[in-house]
């Protein structure tokens, strides 16, 4: 195909925007971890001399370890419980119909547009009322609830894109409805649950809004800590930190991307 | 009818998660209706005092900033999420496909904290920004983009880009190229193409972005908090002040619900306006 002139031009001028774009999106993490090396403890740039001495502090923080350690405990929990319960709900919504259907799907996909603020003030007020402590449980409960929309989507896309033919297959052949589910279901839907996994993990760490209503002190995650150290303090800790966030995240990002096929995942591919 | 193995196993755990957030959503309702005991978090008797005291001025003017900030929000993501969008569907080499995909995405999966101090060390008065232009010469003293709404904006878009880019894609990917070709080879240039075939037809990912853009803004707290340092003010921050600085939890609690009732008021909204948008898109 002849390649007019103007055509050229349109393609160029899209470049440009979509690098404008990308480096909109890639600034705050790049000019972050100019500001973690620089080695005073007031902002300036471009940085006159650089060290890791932020970073052994961040480390060495206690309330960031206290908010690691609880953070790895909450994420632990309510990921996995929200991908048993996501996935069961999305072999069900995808296969049967049954009553209170679209009712149950509606409220279960609201948390998405429901203000995390009324989440978390709700589960605050509702563990107050059963009579309990501000403990693991009612944080679970809540991240739970937050991010099972996510397992969900992923879940039901990968659903779809599994030839029910090979479950009739192994039925046919004589395997009970739990041996088929076991056997041919569950192996073949392992990315879309690893990967629904993974984001509900993801996104239970670093939780906030709804977090800092019901957390305790005791129970602080790492966001609501970073936050706290941010109101009083302005070294670049907290930039460290940032950066050991960005790194980790942009990690498991690729690697999803690579073994799982993100695009896929995000239903952003062309179906061919 | 068809054998409906483990309905009930698959069903119950997720009732139960949607009993238990339908539980909490009472409870908020509940607390909003009652009386504020002042030094007691016990809560008095109903009544519908919360809900008047929304409308002084100095409670219904959180309520609109909110709403313009969530609308200046929608518009420019949706401005700046649609070529990105455009590009990640459209590009040919998988490497450049994979490096936009994982960039777009990213900030999602940072939380709202590290992003909002990211940008305070972009935007503030020795930050990044106000660094290189006093360098280059362009400005003569340090420009204040914090405590500003254009600051917490910029913050808000950067959050809320990788969900308007998913949903866009989505929609672009979804599209049948074929029609772009016809288009195409009955003479129309690449513009026209895009004007009259490609925008239409994704309209419903258009709409899916906006709303839930304006959803996620509407609940955003550690950004107005931070970046606008108590000058811009969005209704998350009023209700944790309400909550943990004064303990009136029953006013925390209804304004967590007007909250609630005017995102859903805002959704409905443009839902039915969009409603004649997509039919044409349907088309």
């Amino acid at each position: 195909m002849p390649r007019l002139p103007s055509q050229w031009c349109l393609r160029l001028l899209g470049g440009v925007i979509v690098s404008a774009i990308l480096g909109f999106l890639l600034l705050p993490a790049l000019v972050v971890t100019l500001a973690a090396f620089n080695s005073r403890a007031i902002l300036s740039f471009p940085p006159e001399s650089w060290s890791w001495r932020w970073f052994v502090k961040a480390i060495a923080y206690e309330d960031f370890q206290a908010g690691f350690h609880n953070g790895l405990i909450v994420t632990g929990w309510a990921s996995t419980i929200a991908l048993a319960v996501g996935a069961a709900f999305a072999l069900a919504l995808e296969r049967y119909e049954f009553r209170f259907k679209r009712p149950l799907e509606t409220v279960l996909l609201s948390p998405l547009v429901v203000p995390h603020f009324t989440v978390g003030l709700g589960f605050l007020i509702l563990a107050a009322q059963l009579g309990m402590a501000r403990g693991y449980a009612v944080i679970v409960a809540c991240h739970v609830v937050l991010v099972l929309p996510f397992v969900l989507r992923s879940v039901c896309i990968s659903l779809r894109n599994l030839d029910p033919r090979l479950e009739l297959a192994a039925a046919s052949l004589g395997a009970p409805p739990h041996r088929v589910l076991t056997t041919v279901t569950l192996p073949l839907l392992l990315p879309g649950l690893v990967s629904g996994w993974l984001f509900a993990a993801i996104l239970s760490f670093n939780e906030f809004t709804a977090s800092l209503f019901v957390t305790a002190q005791r129970t602080q995650t790492l966001p609501v800590a970073l936050h706290n150290y941010v109101r009083e303090y302005a070294d670049p800790s907290m930039a460290a930190i940032s950066v050991m966030y960005i790194v980790v995240t942009a990690t498991l990002l690729t690697l999803a991307n690579v073994f799982l096929g993100l695009a896929k995942v995000l239903n952003v591919e062309h179906p061919r | 009818m068809t054998p409906r193995p483990f309905l009930r196993a698959f069903v119950a755990p997720a009732t139960l998660c949607a009993l238990g957030f339908v539980a909490a959503l009472a409870a908020v309702t509940q607390y909003s209706l009652r009386a504020y005991v002042p030094g007691s978090l016990e809560p008095g008797g109903f009544t519908l005092a919360n809900f008047a005291a929304l409308l002084k001025p100095l409670y219904a003017r959180v309520f609109l900033d909110t709403v313009w900030i969530c609308f200046l929000t929608a518009l420019f993501t949706l401005i700046v999420g649609y070529p990105l969008a455009y590009a990640l569907v459209h590009a040919r080499n998988v490497a450049l496909k994979s490096a936009i995909l994982v960039i777009a995405v990213k900030p999602l999966f940072l939380g709202e904290v590290v992003r909002t101090y990211s940008w305070i060390v972009v935007l503030g008065n020795n930050g990044f920004l106000n660094s290189m232009l006093l360098k280059a010469g362009l400005i003569g003293a340090p420009v204040q983009f914090m405590f500003t709404e254009f600051g917490v904006v910029t913050a808000l878009v950067h959050v809320t880009l990788p969900v308007m880019v998913i949903m866009l894609a989505a929609a672009l990917s979804h599209i049948d190229r074929d029609y772009e070709r016809a288009a195409a080879s009955l003479g129309a240039g690449p513009i026209r193409v895009f004007l009259t075939v490609t925008l239409p037809l994704s309209t419903p990912g258009i709409i899916a972005g906006v709303t839930t853009a304006f959803a996620w803004t509407f609940s955003a707290f550690a950004t107005p908090q931070l970046i606008g340092g108590g000058r811009v003010n969005m209704v998350a921050n009023l209700v944790y002040q309400l909550g943990f600085a004064s303990f009136n939890f029953p006013f925390a609690a209804s304004l967590s619900v007007a909250g609630l009732a005017l995102t859903f008021a805002v959704l409905a909204l443009m839902r039915a306006a969009a409603g004649p948008l997509e039919k044409i898109g349907l088309h």
